[in-house]
């Protein structure tokens, strides 16, 4: 158990130099995301950053369309290898023809904005 | 008691609605006061009877205190739950078990918005999740179409299913002369509609006007002598399975599965025993999942369930008598509406809409598919 784990703050700043990483718990073996004080449905406080795969599978997609010229885009819940979901963008392709069950993996970009998680099509 | 609920032992007494559509200069703290002088006066009581206040302000987080305040009185329990539209189903739930007790004699439950009549954000208080923010999706629109496109992956449910949602709540609104939008809708206007999310366009989501409601509850001893028939609570069930979309442990699967089931033991019923069915439709595929979750059809039927105008007028099911979310009403949370809508059929004031009912079944929803609840109401003849 770490006392002074900050959870975002620390989510981001690994975010920040290029890692993805995830919470998992040392006793169960549980991933977590997104991440928190402890694991939920254990409460386990045993919480690590692990590096992840990067691996993934679209679950789930839809297109958020905008007036144009604003291009429209794509949002996606995202299933990692680990066993996680999380919302995401799955970029460089048009959105429309982003489907369920694509194989997927994480790209980090860097922007003014700050870091951020997308994914590109296998 | 049955199965943790104090069956038939609190009722609802009076009913109202005021401000539907456009309710222009006024604050939402000045509609529910209106609403809920209505539902007193049409329950036959006054302000000094009231001892509960379960209210959700869109806007102030203390608006039970506001309300209470406004109204001068002083009640005893005074309850601002926070799991959106859900939040009045709650109250029914809680109001019962308050009244069963004795801690209180007369709850109002009452609610006002009218975010049609103000700038755009000046009602409601939800935060974007910093997990979700960076991606940009509508909220909620694009949570519900995550979960769309689920169903229809796993289904074949398909964007006509949806449509068939959208059409049918707009013939029950054509019957209802308080539905704020009335002209006729095809299934063709829906398809060809732009699109919001997809999906779902923009045709396949509520609305969002302005209105107000209240309904006032008491014990069932007391409620024989108030002004109307009382509408008796027979079960009342609900669950929180999580807040954004991503954490959803089944996008098919909402917690209706597991209200459903609960507060229809509590009620003692099953299925084909319900005349009405009030469904939280904040988008199309809602009344879907909540179909299949409450048990109408199996699990993946309920595009199917839908089609060939099955739940509008003269249909197989009477599904959202008032027009709903999508036709009627929905000022940012709408589940009271399930409420007075169901009590007015069971009142028989329904006027062209009215269906012969004895029981009738409001479901509420509250953030994306993230809370659930149930509440079974019936006549006397149910008790």
């Amino acid at each position: 158990m770490s006392e002074d784990l900050r959870p975002v703050q620390e989510w981001q700043a690994h975010l920040a130099v290029g890692r993805l990483m995830l919470q998992r718990s040392r006793s169960t073996g549980q991933f977590v995301f997104y991440p928190r004080v402890a694991a939920p449905g254990t409460g386990a406080q045993d919480l690590d950053w692990v590096e992840a795969s990067g691996r993934g599978t679209v679950h789930a997609t839809t297109v958020v369309r905008r007036k144009p010229p604003e291009p429209s885009y794509s949002v996606a819940l995202i299933d990692l290898a680990e066993g996680v979901r999380l919302m995401s963008e799955v970029v460089d392709i048009a959105p429309e023809t982003v489907t369920i069950g694509m194989p997927v993996r994480a790209r980090i970009d860097h922007g003014e904005a700050g870091s951020r998680l997308v994914f590109v099509a296998e | 008691m049955t199965n943790g609920f104090p069956r038939g032992r609190a009722a609802i007494v009076g009913a109202a609605t005021y401000g539907i559509g456009r309710c222009p200069g006024v604050s939402a703290v000045d509609m529910a006061a209106r609403a809920s002088l209505m539902a007193l006066d049409d329950a036959g009581l006054t302000l000094a009877d009231v001892d509960a206040i379960y209210t959700s302000a869109p806007y102030e987080v203390l608006g039970g205190l506001e309300l209470a305040e406004y109204l001068g009185i002083q009640p005893r329990v005074t309850d601002c739950n926070r799991t959106g539209g859900s939040a009045f189903e709650i109250y029914a739930q809680q109001a019962a078990l308050a009244l069963d007790a004795g801690l209180i004699d007369c709850a109002l439950i009452t609610y006002g918005s009218n975010p049609a009549s103000n700038p755009p954000g000046a009602v409601g208080m939800s935060r974007q999740s910093v997990w979700e923010a960076p991606y940009r999706p509508i909220a909620p629109a694009s949570s519900y179409a995550l979960a769309a496109s689920r169903h229809m992956h796993l289904y074949g449910t398909t964007r006509r299913d949806l449509a068939e949602v959208a059409v049918a709540a707009r013939r029950w609104a054509q019957l209802n002369p308080e539905a704020a939008v009335r002209d006729p809708l095809t299934i063709e206007d829906v398809l060809g509609a732009r699109m919001l999310s997809d999906p779902l366009s923009v045709r396949d989501a509520c609305l969002f006007n302005d209105g107000a409601a209240a309904i006032v509850m008491t014990r069932a001893d007391r409620a024989k002598d108030c002004a109307k028939p009382p509408v008796f609570v027979l079960g009342a069930a609900s669950v929180v399975t999580h807040r954004e979309i991503s954490a959803m442990p089944d996008l098919t699967v909402t917690g209706a599965a597991i209200t459903g089931p609960q507060a229809f033991a509590q009620a003692g019923i099953g299925i084909s025993d319900i005349d009405v069915v009030m469904l939280y439709d904040a988008f199309t595929i809602t009344p879907i999942l909540f179909l299949e979750d409450l048990g109408f059809c199996a699990k993946g039927e309920g595009g199917p369930f839908v089609a060939n105008g099955a739940i509008a007028p003269g249909g197989r099911l009477a599904v959202n008598t008032n027009g709903g979310g999508l036709s009627c009403v929905h000022p940012g949370m709408y589940g009271l509406f399930l409420l007075v809508e169901a009590t007015r059929q069971l009142r028989g004031e329904a006027g062209d809409r009215q269906i012969g009912a004895n029981i009738a079944v409001a479901h509420g929803n509250g953030g994306v598919l993230s809370s659930q609840a149930t509440v079974v109401l019936g006549t006397r003849a149910t008790l």
